[in-house]
């Protein structure tokens, strides 16, 4: 088994040391803080940090385990199901929705992870396609998704009953917190031992088993994780879009969170958010150009795979830190 | 009335052919890319788009012309064969190198790019392709009503797929493929041109992808997304059978077919997950596919 080529080392993710880790975490929480009051759309914000955190989530997996799943548009279209159902039926807070439909994806995960962890590298990545393409044709005939129409008209609620989420700043707010919640865990997830084992699973496996760890163990809790975080996303975007359709749960979903954390940078921290920044702002540019959007990503995915495979901010560290190049 | 398990015999029948149509083209499908994964280690994942490119390219030739459908069933897999090779030659071939999985990133790229422009060019509405005159109409079995076309279909389907499977298995051609795919370098030590098998591989593997979207083209109506979701059924056919086993492609791609079939007439709710459930049990029991050699 070869290993993805990623920018790994003691300080790959970050601009050089703790100094600069610090200055890029106060410069991006004050930019969050002030982004509605200096023009920026809080809307199209609240997209684009769903889908950072959909794919920090995902590069959990391909960045830090090395397998490439093809399926985590079930998880992220199945939460939002589930938090829009117990939202908009049974009248729960937005905070229960979205612990439901966190919990069910990392329920989902486990039992995808159970299965498709059983084969190496490239089968990882069909299986993974095949069993969220079953979620798929589920959702298309189960009663409480709606089939074609979808979940809509999601009530925003009271966070806690007490916060109205109505006010479009309260939204933001809100999402920028469950964004920084999910970083977070996703960063700590990296930075414990439990991340270091995952890494050298992904650098030499058969060591790592030799080593007495339990690797399956490691990779069934990684894809679990990875999955539960993916449901926080989808549950929080349905709560935001106040709808949840299809379009989640399609494999087309799948393929796009690839495409970010390919373009931005798969094994770095910060690199699944400037690729679903990316991502996200084209989307929003070309959304009057109707198919030609999967024609410029797949174009991109070409490129990002031919020419620079490390993405954005793989590319950005590999230049600032001195030393040879290792391809 | 005949009935079988409480069902018409000619409802049932109906639907096992129609499985076993769908099962032929899965089995050309799925064929095209256990060759490919073989000698390239790679999945391709542009396969179904290259199936749909075939089914345009009758469509094409015919309308644009006037080349009917027995040419273009040896033309349009030409084509497509054709593209093949520019596209391993100019990008595939540059990642061998690499892990596999960027074979899988650029290939599902490619896939986006090749249904993005037939979708702006012909929308999704899908086109009618005429069955050929020497196949219209059918005949009476005595248990059911079989449309020639059809039959025409799975029968050429199994020849292809059983003579691809002879040319590898059994001549000398076949010999150094499979020795290529076991040690590239002592093959290549030979003075057998590797890289040269590779590109006619894949160029040879989509060609097949081109033939059944020809033989599907007037069956199905020629439409920009008709390769869309049955890749992904391909794939958890691959998974069942065993990647590495071409036999083990082709059987359960015409086995998967005919239990789709038979998913149909007695709970057609399932017919569309049957597959998935199937790869599932298969995973949980033998890992390694059903006609798969375990191996690293």
């Amino acid at each position: 088994m070869t290993s993805i080529n990623t920018t790994s080392g003691p300080h790959s993710a970050w601009l050089l040391g703790t100094g600069g880790k610090a200055a890029i975490v106060i410069a991006a929480a004050a930019f969050l803080a002030v982004a509605p009051f200096i023009g920026i759309y809080p809307v199209f914000l609240m997209k684009l940090l769903c889908f950072a955190l959909f794919a920090c989530a995902f590069n959990l997996m391909l960045g830090y385990v090395g397998l490439l799943s093809f399926g985590h548009a079930a998880f992220f279209g199945m939460a939002a199901y589930i938090s829009g159902h117990t939202i908009a039926v049974w009248g729960a807070t937005p905070e229960i929705g979205i612990l439901a439909g966190t919990a069910v994806a990392g329920v989902l995960g486990a039992a995808f992870g159970l299965l498709a962890i059983r084969r190496q590298g490239i089968y990882f990545a069909m299986i993974t396609l095949a069993l969220a393409q079953m979620v798929y044709f589920f959702s298309v005939q189960a009663a409480f998704t709606h089939g074609e129409d979808g979940i809509q008209g999601i009530p925003r609620g009271h966070l806690f009953g007490l916060v109205s989420l109505e006010p479009t700043l309260n939204m933001y707010y809100f999402v920028v917190a469950v964004f920084a919640i999910g970083f977070f865990i996703v960063y700590r997830a990296v930075h414990s031992p439990f991340g270091q084992v995952l890494k050298a699973i992904r650098e030499n496996e058969n060591r790592v088993v030799s080593l007495g760890y339990h690797v399956n163990a490691f990779k069934i809790g990684a894809f679990t994780l990875s999955a539960a975080l993916t449901g926080l996303a989808g549950a929080t975007k349905a709560i935001v879009f106040q709808s949840a359709t299809l379009t989640d749960v399609h494999w087309t979903m799948s393929g796009e969170v690839v495409l970010m954390t390919l373009l931005g940078g798969m094994g770095t921290i910060l690199g699944p958010v400037v690729g679903a920044g990316i991502i996200v702002t084209l989307q929003n540019y070309l959304a009057t150009i109707g198919s030609w959007v999967t024609v410029i990503m797949g174009t991109i995915f070409v490129v990002c795979v031919l020419t620079f495979r490390r993405g954005v901010v793989g590319e950005l560290v590999n230049a600032l830190r001195s030393g040879p190049h290792k391809e | 009335m005949m009935e079988i398990l409480g069902v018409p015999a000619p409802v049932l029948f109906g639907q096992l052919l129609l499985g076993l149509i769908n099962g032929s083209f899965y089995a050309l499908l799925s064929l095209g890319l256990a060759v490919i994964f073989g000698m390239l280690n790679v999945i391709n994942f542009a396969h179904g788009a290259l199936y749909m490119t075939g089914a345009f390219a009758a469509w094409l030739l015919l309308n644009y012309l006037g080349i009917g459908y027995w040419p273009a069933l040896i033309l349009a897999p030409l084509l497509v064969g054709a593209l093949g090779i520019v596209l391993e030659r100019t990008m595939l071939a540059r990642l061998y190198q690499f892990d596999h999985l960027y074979g899988l990133l650029l290939t599902f790229g490619l896939a986006l790019i090749i249904q993005g422009l037939f979708r702006n060019a012909y929308g999704v509405s899908g086109q009618p392709y005429p069955i050929p005159s020497a196949l219209s109409g059918g005949t009476n079995l005595g248990f059911m009503f079989l449309p020639l076309y059809r039959g025409w279909v799975v029968i050429a389907s199994v020849i292809v797929c059983f003579g691809t499977w002879f040319v590898i298995e059994r001549t000398r051609l076949g010999a150094y493929l499979r020795a290529a795919v076991e040690n590239q370098e002592l093959v290549r030590a030979f003075g057998i041109n590797v890289p040269l098998m590779m590109t006619l591989t894949y160029g040879f593997a989509v060609a097949l992808a081109g033939f059944a979207g020809v033989l599907a083209a007037p069956i199905y109506q020629v439409n920009p997304l008709m390769g869309q979701d049955l890749i992904i059924v391909v794939f958890a056919i691959v998974v069942i059978g065993g990647l590495g086993s071409m036999l083990g492609s082709i059987v359960s791609g015409l086995g998967i077919g005919i239990v789709e079939g038979l998913t149909k007439t007695f709970y057609p709710e399932a017919s569309s997950v049957a597959v998935f459930v199937i790869m599932a049990i298969v995973l949980a029991l033998r890992p390694h596919g059903l006609f798969g050699r375990p191996r690293t």
